[in-house]
């Protein structure tokens, strides 16, 4: 039984922990194992939250202190839940030089916040991302799993309105 | 098996993919079924063609028809025309893949492909890669094959050696010296890994070789656990391929099933299984031992050599890591010779190099050469040359370790060697092109401010220096900076090259170095005159209305936001520059091409 009484993982979501309890069994004795783990925590979760860092922690025998060392090293964890839709720019150079800078300009202006901020609605994080390598539609922009390639500042107010909408 | 009167191989590489290219499969499987020709016709989901600037690409075999930018709606007309009646679309032909006489050429034949050798991108865009009978009908796993059983241990590591392979991921270490290492370091259990995190923004070779040919790479790995005594594998590579990263799931899956991996593979006793582990997004994970960090699950810090990994690598056991693209070319090697391989290529650089050419350049993609070909044919033969005829400026290699190659070394052949003595290096493979519209002090500024943010912060000069580096360059490029700036940079980035603890840290200053060796003149024009010589540094601009052109039509005045213009109708206008807040939307307004950016 790892969840001791100390535990501080609250009720409204035990199916979520069930799951993670599940992966957790999955992955029990595989060396180096937690990165997977909290991978698939924060698919999850949403978010590495510090209930489910110390649930980690007491399941895998892993100090807390080295799980939010990792959590926070990587830029894909987040220990914040993040909007309903991940808005980014790839900032590789392939597109850099195609003008992503003016395009995140235009996303700060037409959404509101800066980079790495998620707006009051938790509709929308602004973020930058690492070269996708999809170098041949540069520049690119990404929101969730939808790609907009030689996406120019003037299209964008149009874009997001598409998901401003649901 | 099944015979079909016709192939329809379409690029489902993650450019095609990002174009729309699962789409077009799905509507060529409905028009055919409606057709009922789907008994007669195959659709093929390939990896990447190369050309991934007129994607979606669908190649129609036997005729071999290269059709380009294919959207769904266009795919019943190619199923009632071509596939029906034999006719081409010509309207969708790529431009250069028929004669003059209409005739379709060969692949070989397209100027894009005449001056490539494609040896570890060969099974690109022919095999569907999520089909282990197609990598075999391919003389895949032979080499394998070849190993195990007529080979021992150590002739496969001679044969490695004798080829020349130089490793792919950056610094070319010997590939065969690698294995000799990890095959002669002392211990029972060792570990082979494969470096698949391509940090590197603009460069995408390893990714095209996972999405199109992942067998390739387990087969290679395979291979070289025999060679130096291991039985386990990982591939560590970044999240953000997914389509990678499902197609090796499912590539290990299939070789486990058919026996290539696992236990006594082949009947020869020997065992060896692979198993992938994800990135999470940190930069420095290319570095080997911070690879191996993570890897174990631990934050993704170097740290320092020796120990060298091949003696004290993942769970401190005797590791050999190489790069995808190196072990690409292993399965080749075995199969054809060393002498074979060592034929390609320049003295001291043997065989093939993938490119990933972005930036300013008519085919954006991937391209494989010969080692020894020059810039000039890389950039103006394959890659058609820069839009809008404009002027080419450098070409930026390695990345953010990188530094630039200007026009005086257009001619220059490439290798290893060449590169590294004009201060760039081969680095992974990106190959951004640079014009006249981009301004290389920004280029440098926009390399630091990467290093800067994926600096691990474990060492001083790395964390603190490039941090000090980033400061004077922003100074620079706002107009703020000083000729004595230039120099405390040059300082700064020797001090960094010589103390940082690992690869990233000490290659760090070289976009830097390089842009001050060859572009000094932009530098100082930044801070002497106070000017960015190709219009990009916001900050030293100036937006002015050209008396000759302007109308007085009052559209720019009315879109200033801080009403900086002014004049009366119909007669030039002029911009406060005191006011100018130089936002551009006056040049944005204006009709008339009256407004310039100087």
């Amino acid at each position: 039984m790892p969840c001791s009484s100390t535990c501080s993982a609250g009720t409204d979501n035990k199916e979520q922990f069930a799951k993670l309890q599940e992966v957790i069994e999955r992955y029990k004795g595989t060396k180096g194992s937690l990165m997977p783990v909290l991978q698939e925590a924060q698919g999850i979760f949403g978010a590495l939250t510090l209930d489910v860092q110390k649930y980690i922690s007491e399941a895998l025998g892993i100090p807390l202190m080295d799980i939010y060392g990792i959590a926070t090293f990587y830029s894909q964890f987040t220990l914040k839940p993040k909007g309903k839709y991940k808005v980014s720019v790839c900032m590789g150079t392939a597109c850099y030089v195609r003008g992503a800078k003016r395009l995140q300009d235009k996303l700060v202006e037409v959404l509101g916040i800066q980079v790495g901020e998620t707006d009051e609605e938790g509709r929308f994080t602004l973020e930058a991302t690492r070269c996708l390598g999809a170098c041949g539609l540069a520049p690119v922009l990404l929101i969730n799993d939808d790609v907009y390639g030689r996406t120019t500042p003037e299209a964008v107010p149009g874009i997001i309105e598409k998901y401003r909408k649901d | 098996m099944e015979l079909y009167r016709s192939h329809v191989l379409v690029c489902e590489g993650t450019g095609c993919h990002c174009s729309g290219s699962a789409e077009v499969i799905e509507t060529f499987k409905e028009e055919l079924k409606k057709n009922q020709l789907e008994n007669e016709i195959k659709v093929v989901s390939t990896g990447c063609f190369g050309l991934c600037e007129i994607g979606p690409i669908v190649i129609v075999y036997p005729e071999g028809a290269f059709y380009s930018g294919v959207k769904k709606e266009d795919v019943p007309e190619i199923v009632s025309e071509h596939l029906l009646k034999g006719r081409l679309v010509k309207r969708l032909l790529y431009h250069d893949s028929i004669s003059d006489s209409d005739v379709v050429k060969s692949l070989d034949e397209v100027e894009f492909y005449k001056k490539q050798k494609r040896v570890t991108l060969r099974n690109c865009g022919v095999i569907n890669p999520e089909k282990i009978e197609e990598y075999i009908a391919f003389d895949g796993y032979r080499a394998l094959g070849k190993a195990l059983t007529e080979m021992t241990p150590l002739e496969v590591i001679e044969v490695v050696k004798k080829s020349g392979l130089r490793g792919r991921g950056g610094a070319g270490f010997p590939t065969g010296r690698k294995w000799e290492f990890a095959h002669n370091a002392p211990g029972d259990k060792k570990y082979v890994c494969c470096n698949a995190d391509e940090g590197d923004p603009g460069a995408f070779m390893d990714r095209s070789i996972l999405e199109g040919d992942p067998h390739s790479v387990l087969e290679a790995m395979a291979i070289a656990g025999y060679a130096i005594g291991a039985d386990q594998g990982y591939i560590y590579i970044r999240a953000e391929y997914p389509i990678a990263v499902k197609r090796l799931t499912i590539a290990i899956q299939q070789a486990r099933e058919l026996g290539l991996l696992g236990k006594n593979i082949f009947g020869t006793g020997f065992n060896f299984d692979i198993e992938l582990r994800l990135g999470a997004g940190a930069f420095v994970c290319g570095e080997e031992t911070a690879l191996m960090s993570s890897i174990e699950g631990k934050r993704g810090e170097p740290r320092p050599r020796p120990p060298f990994p091949a003696l004290k690598g993942v769970f401190g056991k005797p590791t050999l890591l190489n790069n995808v693209e190196t072990y690409a070319n292993i399965p080749q090697i075995i199969l054809n010779g060393p002498e074979w391989f060592a034929s390609i290529g320049t003295e001291k650089s043997k065989g093939t190099k993938v490119f990933a050419l972005g930036g300013k350049i008519n085919n954006t993609g991937l391209v494989e050469i010969a080692m020894g070909t020059t810039l000039r044919e890389i950039i103006y033969e394959i890659g058609g040359g820069i839009p809008g005829g404009k002027k080419f400026k450098a070409a930026q290699t390695g990345g953010p370790s990188g530094g630039c190659i200007p026009a005086e070394h257009l001619d220059m052949p490439i290798d290893y060697d060449s590169l590294t003595e004009i201060g760039s290096m081969m680095g992974s493979g990106g190959m951004i092109v640079i014009d006249e519209d981009n301004c290389m002090v920004d280029i440098a500024r926009f390399f630091l401010d990467f290093t800067v943010d994926e600096s691990c912060g474990k060492c001083p000069p790395c964390r603190i220096g490039t941090k000090r580096m980033l400061e004077i360059l922003e100074r620079i490029t706002q107009g703020k900076g000083t000729e004595e700036d230039i120099d405390n940079l040059e300082t700064l980035a020797k001090n960094i090259k010589a103390s940082a603890l690992c690869g990233l840290g000490q290659t760090a200053p070289n976009p830097v170095l390089s842009t001050l060796r060859y572009f000094r003149d932009e530098y100082l024009a930044h801070v002497r005159d106070k000017k960015c010589p190709a219009g990009v540094c916001q900050a030293l601009l100036q937006y002015t209305i050209v008396k000759e052109l302007c109308t007085g039509c009052t559209l720019c005045s009315k879109v200033c936001p801080v009403g900086a213009i002014s004049g009366e109708r119909k007669q030039p206008f002029t911009i406060d520059q005191d006011k100018c807040i130089k936002c551009g939307a006056c040049m944005e307004k204006c009709r008339f091409k009256a407004i310039e950016k100087r």
